[in-house]
């Protein structure tokens, strides 16, 4: 999983019919510092986050459409959490 | 999944038996401000989307799952014809 914030979102009426429904938001990878790390992406939301928030991002396929419940989905990324907050520890 | 835009086609006559049939889409990777972003790569089609359509393709295994039953060797495809992609927050 990877952490990210929500920044937009994608419209698509011609779409695989197992993506019908969902949601389809533009998220950008960040760091535990909230610095940019990485390529932005699409994610189908399963819990309702928007744009602004900082979520949990499954990058994985598999778990992506087991998130929305369709285990056989052509799906790679999905938003599985929405972040209340975040600590991160002192390095020694 | 990430945005692209559909710079090609391949036509393969030889080829593996799975892929038979499918279109072979040549796709430019795009930011979420539709700029160019990476190096161009082959993706099959799920879709119907077409020369200089903006769509949404899938990598890795989980690509293949948009055929099913069929079981198509790939490791990219396309889910999604773009409509619009709107970006309310920069980072």
């Amino acid at each position: 999983m990877l952490i990210a914030d929500v920044i937009g979102h994608v419209v698509a009426t011609a779409k695989h019919e197992s993506l019908l429904g969902f949601k389809m938001l533009l998220v950008a990878p960040v760091t535990p510092e909230g610095l940019s790390s990485g390529a932005e992406m699409m994610a189908i939301d399963s819990v309702g986050a928007g744009v602004g928030e900082r979520v949990l991002v499954v990058v994985e396929g598999r778990s992506a459409g087991d998130a929305v419940g369709h285990p056989r989905m052509p799906l790679d990324a999905a938003i599985v959490g929405i972040i209340d907050r975040m600590t991160t520890f002192d390095q020694p | 999944m990430n945005l692209a835009r559909v710079v090609g086609r391949i036509v393969s006559t030889h080829k593996e038996q799975g892929l038979s049939g499918r279109k072979l889409l040549v796709l430019a990777p795009l930011d979420a401000s539709l700029e160019p972003a990476g190096s161009p790569l082959i993706a099959v089609d799920a879709i119907g989307a077409g020369a200089a359509e903006i769509v949404l393709y899938v990598r890795g295994r989980e690509a293949a799952h948009a055929f099913l039953p069929d079981e198509v060797p790939t490791d990219a495809g396309v889910v999604a014809i773009v409509d619009h992609a709107t970006i309310e927050t920069k980072r």
